[in-house]
């Protein structure tokens, strides 16, 4: 081996170590003088702090552990919003910005180009202490077709009050396996025969056929539960029954939303600028209908530039949605790294645990991507 | 003379369906001006939901009848290609016309007509429209925190310096060109933490850092004396020695007394804020994070398995979480990692929190560029016997670093954007500043005010440097 290439590495290391040598030594002696042990035994022990809203069960007398449970699941909830409305918006400004049209281009441009220049921060703060707190108080809410309620307290909405839902469940993913098996007996016919099956009238056709034929033949049954005002004191009011989103969600949602989709526009305008004028042509000129070149020309190659990109985006909004701590969201950085560690005081183990979280779920779709971005690529021979 | 089809306008008759379709064209977008500027509704005569259709159904006719190819009207041709080609198209240009129209007016009175510039206190404030008295009054606080009004001539001061010491290397002659990247990455960043250590907080004049300045800058000056074969070594040797022995040795008596001279005022970071903080952080962090970035970049690159895996490791670890969650660490469990009788200061701690933040995103741009290098250029600067640092300074470097301008700006953009986060650890910058001013008892209810002023400041800050980022990868595009 060369001495050259020894040298480098080997003072890297001693460095490295010597940084977190240093650092675990101060930890230890710190800890020591303060009277803690490290470990994570804290997890299982009574919370006794309350989260204002939350998807499981929780209240002051669980613990450690579900408190964050609650705000991962609080986390995974704002992200999920706010990836669905993002990728909504997203295609559709990035699509607008290469219409031909020159007001609807020059509409999605001025939108991208203002709604990325602004920090995140202060779009979340605009919604929630600016734009919300504009809206009516409950007893004062117009109703938006007779069952929205938009109100300062957040948005009360009708609820599903489900009769055998995990048979509805069943059917969905049934539904979801059989369109999975039409697609590939489709591709295989036409890949033998040449022979082209609707696949997608069959697909919508069962995911809306098996679904109903539960609610006759399952047993399954739905009934809707409209929020209805309800007086508190004499001038506190609210609404009862329904689904209740606090403006805090609402804020959030819409602020990462709007943000991110900003970039995913971008990424859709350079997907499709990105495949070459050549091969529509060329895709027209062997006989395809338009909407064959679109689905089997286009998009194919056109997603191909725009997913990693995007992926990458979801990525960020779900790192982004950690901002929720600044206006009181309960988020798993707010309710672990804040409340959580304020009672326990145990620094290094609960942001370790919380850093661990993202980190995992980060390097999980990193990985994810790595092997699609490698079963996509067009192989070269 | 043909007959008219309303349906399919065609070249024949032109003019009889330009006229017909350009007025009612006009009158449909005068009936929304009238409504939404004048608040009259000519129509009102009609049932409500076609009163309030009316003006999109005439528009909709009139750009019909004028949607005529190739009529040889070079303006009318131009209309037609721009927000005319099919009926989807003119409806969404007509909404789009018509929403502009509607949203004037109110945008209009909230920002001029009715808002109160004048007064400072918040009864002046009684129209309906802004309060921007409140931000003239509280316009001092976000520009510079609570930084003592009686001293921020040196923060002017210190930020006219910078931006001039900046500026320099836009009138360096050709001769001087060549120093300028050992500058703008040595000497100024030195320059600039001077100025902010001495000038806007003011420390003492000489301190400990300022040896190891010293010790960094002759060692550099030297070492282009040396031959490239010991550098390295010459390196890792020579800074600390001179260091030692200009602490120790030559000026220790001396210089301890002189460094306890203070001619400023001392105010601590934890005042300082507003705009001026965001520049003071982005500035910092921006200037750290991408040299640490580079080299991470080229470690990931490196066949020195320890080297790469290490640079592998910390890139990731920063790039999968949050930034808030960094702060938090920087704030609660940073300290635990420290000596007890050992202090950083918290801006000191933030800075260096975020730029190992970016410096991750950084290193992962430039690799970017790395990658995008054919092989010929490697094999070409080896084959001319040059070494790994002289190979990626003079060959790899140059060209990798121009194709990713546009990556390297995002990511400072992003760290600009990104500044707000330090209100975690209690640092006030103008977002900050802003929700303090919220809560004055005596300034109460003009959170708007405070968004759209700081979004326009952030607007402007961000959408010149993206601009500037496009002209400087327009100046630099070579031609593969």
């Amino acid at each position: 081996m060369n001495f050259k290439k020894i040298l480098p590495q080997l003072l890297t290391l001693v460095v490295v170590i010597l940084v977190f040598g240093f650092f675990s030594y101060n930890a230890q002696v710190n800890m020591e003088n303060r009277g803690i042990t490290f470990g994570y035994g804290f997890l299982s022990q009574e919370s006794s702090f309350d989260v204002q809203f939350s998807l499981i069960e929780y209240d002051g007398s669980h613990s450690y552990f579900r408190a964050y449970l609650v705000g991962l699941l609080n986390t995974i909830l704002v992200s999920v919003i706010g990836i669905i409305f993002a990728t909504i918006i997203g295609v559709v400004v990035g699509i607008a910005r290469l219409s031909s049209n020159y007001l609807i281009e020059r509409t999605a441009a001025i939108y991208v180009e203002f709604f990325r220049n602004i920090p995140l921060l202060l779009q979340i703060f605009f919604w929630y202490f600016a734009a919300l707190r504009a809206l009516p108080l409950p007893e004062k809410a117009e109703p938006m077709f007779g069952v929205f309620f938009l109100t300062i307290k957040g948005f009360f909405v009708p609820a599903f009050v489900w009769n055998n839902l995990d048979i509805f469940i069943y059917s969905v993913i049934a539904a979801i396996i059989a369109t999975i098996f039409v697609r590939i007996y489709a591709k295989k016919k036409q890949e033998n025969h040449g022979i082209q099956t609707p696949v997608l009238s069959i697909s919508i056709g069962l995911l809306i056929i098996l679904p109903l034929l539960s609610f006759f033949l399952g047993g399954v049954d739905a009934t809707v539960e409209i929020p209805v005002i309800e007086q508190l004191s004499q001038t506190s009011f609210t609404y009862k029954g329904g689904l209740k989103l606090p403006p805090e969600l609402i804020s959030l949602a819409l602020a990462l939303s709007l943000y991110t989709a900003t970039f995913i526009a971008e990424c859709v305008r350079a997907g499709v600028q990105g495949v070459s004028k050549g091969q529509k042509e060329a895709a027209a000129s062997i006989g395809l209908t338009p909407n064959q070149v679109l689905k089997l020309v286009v998009m194919p190659q056109a997603l191909r530039i725009i997913i990693p990109p995007t992926t990458n985006q979801y990525l960020n909004l779900t790192k982004n949605s950690s901002l929720a701590a600044a206006i009181a969201y309960p988020d798993l950085v707010l309710v672990f790294a804040g409340t959580a560690l304020m009672q326990t005081g145990r620094a290094i183990e609960i942001v370790s645990i919380t850093m661990l979280t993202y980190l995992t779920l980060s390097i999980t779709i990193s990985i994810f991507m790595n092997w699609y971005n490698k079963k996509i690529a067009i192989k070269e021979k | 003379m043909n007959k008219l089809n309303f349906l399919s306008p065609d070249k024949n008759n032109l003019y009889a369906y330009l006229y017909s379709g350009i007025s009612l064209f006009t009158l449909s977008i005068l009936l929304v001006f009238l409504n939404s500027f004048f608040s009259l509704d000519l129509t009102s005569f009609l049932p409500g939901t076609i009163s309030y259709f009316l003006p999109l159904i005439i528009g909709f006719i009139g750009l019909h009848l004028i949607r005529i190819e190739y009529s040889g009207l070079k303006f009318l041709d131009l209309i037609n290609k721009n927000i005319n080609t099919n009926k989807f198209n003119a409806l969404l240009s007509l909404l789009i016309i018509f929403a502009v129209i509607k949203s004037i007016p109110p945008l209009l009175s909230w920002f001029i007509i009715d808002a109160n510039f004048a007064g400072d206190s918040k009864d002046a404030c009684s129209g309906s429209g802004a309060c921007w008295a409140y931000i003239k009054t509280w316009f001092n606080r976000f520009m510079y925190g609570m930084y003592p009004n009686a001293e921020q001539w040196r923060i002017n001061l210190s930020f006219i310096a910078l931006a001039f010491l900046g500026g320099v290397g836009f009138f360096a002659t050709e001769k001087f060109k060549k120093y300028l990247t050992l500058y703008y990455v040595i000497i100024y960043p030195i320059i600039a933490f001077l100025f902010i250590f001495f000038f806007i907080s003011g420390g003492p004049i000489f301190f400990d850092f300022s040896y190891g300045i010293i010790a960094a800058v002759i060692s550099i000056i030297i070492g282009f004396f040396i031959p490239s074969k010991f550098k390295m070594y010459y390196f890792l040797i020579i800074p600390i020695t001179i260091y030692i022995l200009l602490k120790y040795v030559f000026f220790y008596e001396e210089l301890i007394e002189l460094g306890k001279i203070q001619a400023f005022e001392w105010v601590e970071t934890g005042a300082w804020g507003g705009l001026s903080l965001t520049f003071i952080v982005s500035f910092f962090c921006l200037i750290f994070c991408f040299p640490v970035g580079l080299f991470l970049s080229l470690g990931r690159r490196s066949d020195l398995p320890i080297i790469k895996y290490i640079s592998i490791g910390f890139i990731e670890f920063w790039r999968g979480v949050p930034l808030i969650t960094v702060l938090f660490m920087s704030s609660v469990m940073f300290p635990m990692f420290l000596p007890e009788d050992m202090f950083i200061d918290k801006l000191v701690r933030v800075i260096i929190a975020i730029s190992l933040f970016e410096a991750a995103y950084v290193a992962e741009v430039i690799r970017g560029g790395l990658q995008a290098l054919p092989r010929g250029q490697y094999d070409a600067a080896k084959s001319l016997g040059m070494g790994y640092w002289k190979m990626h300074i003079f060959v790899i470097l140059p060209q990798a670093l121009k194709l990713v301008i546009p990556g390297i700006a995002n990511t400072f953009l992003a760290l600009v954007k990104d500044t707000p986060l330090i209100f975690v650890v209690g640092l006030l910058e103008i977002v900050g500043m802003l929700n303090l001013a919220k809560t004055n008892p005596e300034w109460l209810g003009f959170a708007m005010e405070g968004y759209v002023f700081a979004s326009i400041v952030f607007f402007i800050i961000c959408y010149a440097m993206s601009k500037y980022s496009y002209n400087l990868e327009q100046k630099y595009k070579t031609e593969r």
